[in-house]
């Protein structure tokens, strides 16, 4: 996780950020790809919206503008109303047929 | 310092990151991605973005993962045995995907473009909230509108999902025929307890 490939690890530089924000990255995609239980797959794709939060804010460092910080607040504003209405279905389905597994929720797999 | 507490923040991160995918148990998953989250408000700070991190922790830290921890208590889940789905075939091919995107970035040169006007400097000088203020609400105001409707939207959608089924199915009751109401309302009801107060209940019910 040295980044930048310089020779000074004492100044951190816009590499830094976004490989530290693509290792988040690729753990929530991950853990999309491989949890079976609805809440942490929803917890997964909260991992990576915050992987790109870091993105949008470190650029907007980086390039001196505020743009990006403000993207970066609607992501939040969207992975509140995310997070609001995946949770519901969660409650629906597991209300309905008690399962929050993955694999069991395949209704409309034809 | 600064790069101390940015390998420190790093590391805590990304161990959070893995423990949340990893753990068994819904609970724990939902404590290791608070400590995940606010690390990342650890970021901000370190990017003179304080506003952003104090979003960060009151609605992240606060507000969504409150939600998510209720409806974990509420569904009363059981750790299960087999949490992960045998796909080590996928896996391996985002791990490739993804090792190949960081060797991009460490080998590219520094990443540049044109900077814009809002320099360390200026922002220090009027305050972060300020500044930030100004602009969402000077160049980005129908996007601010437009996500204030999407909120709206995903309250009521949420509610209306949620919303029980024997609720729907004494409005349709009521609504369909309102003469059989009353022999059902008086024979359902506990006798001892409902003579008042049940027939306020009912009332309010229709």
């Amino acid at each position: 996780m040295t980044g930048s490939g310089g020779a000074d690890t004492d100044v951190i530089t816009l590499t830094h950020y976004l490989v530290v924000s693509t290792v988040l990255f690729a753990i929530g995609l991950i853990g999309v790809l491989i949890r079976r239980n609805f809440i942490i797959v929803l917890m997964s794709i909260e991992i990576m919206l915050n992987a790109a939060n870091l993105n949008l804010v470190a650029f907007s460092h980086y390039l001196d503008s505020l743009t990006g910080q403000i993207v970066a607040l609607f992501v939040i504003a969207i992975a509140a109303g995310e997070a609001a209405v995946g949770l519901a279905i969660i409650v629906v389905i597991f209300r309905g047929k008690l399962a929050t597994n993955v694999d069991q929720i395949n209704l409309l797999k034809w | 310092m600064s790069a101390v507490f940015f390998y420190y923040f790093a590391a805590v991160a990304i161990i959070s990151g893995v423990l949340t995918v990893a753990f068994r148990s819904p609970v724990h998953c939902g404590l290791a991605l608070v400590t995940l989250l606010l690390h990342i408000a650890g970021f901000f700070i370190l990017l003179n973005a304080e506003f952003i991190a104090a979003v960060q922790v009151i609605v992240y830290a606060g507000a969504i993962l409150v939600l998510y921890l209720f409806v974990i208590m509420l569904l009363n889940l059981k750790t299960e045995e087999r949490v992960f789905h045998k796909r080590y075939a996928v896996i391996g091919l985002v791990a490739l995907a993804i090792v190949g995107q960081v060797a991009i970035l460490v080998l590219r040169s520094p990443y540049a473009g044109a900077p814009g006007e809002a320099t360390q400097a200026l922002v220090l000088s009027v305050g972060h909230t300020r500044a930030l203020g100004i602009t969402i609400f000077r160049d980005y105001l129908l996007p601010f509108e437009l996500i204030g409707l999407y909120l709206l939207a995903a309250i009521i959608g949420a509610i209306v999902l949620v919303k029980t089924p024997a609720m729907q199915e004494r409005r349709a009751q009521a609504g369909a025929d309102p003469a059989p109401e009353p022999p059902r309302n008086g024979s359902g009801e506990p006798e001892p307890v409902g003579t008042g107060v049940g027939d306020g209940l009912g009332g309010r019910g229709h």
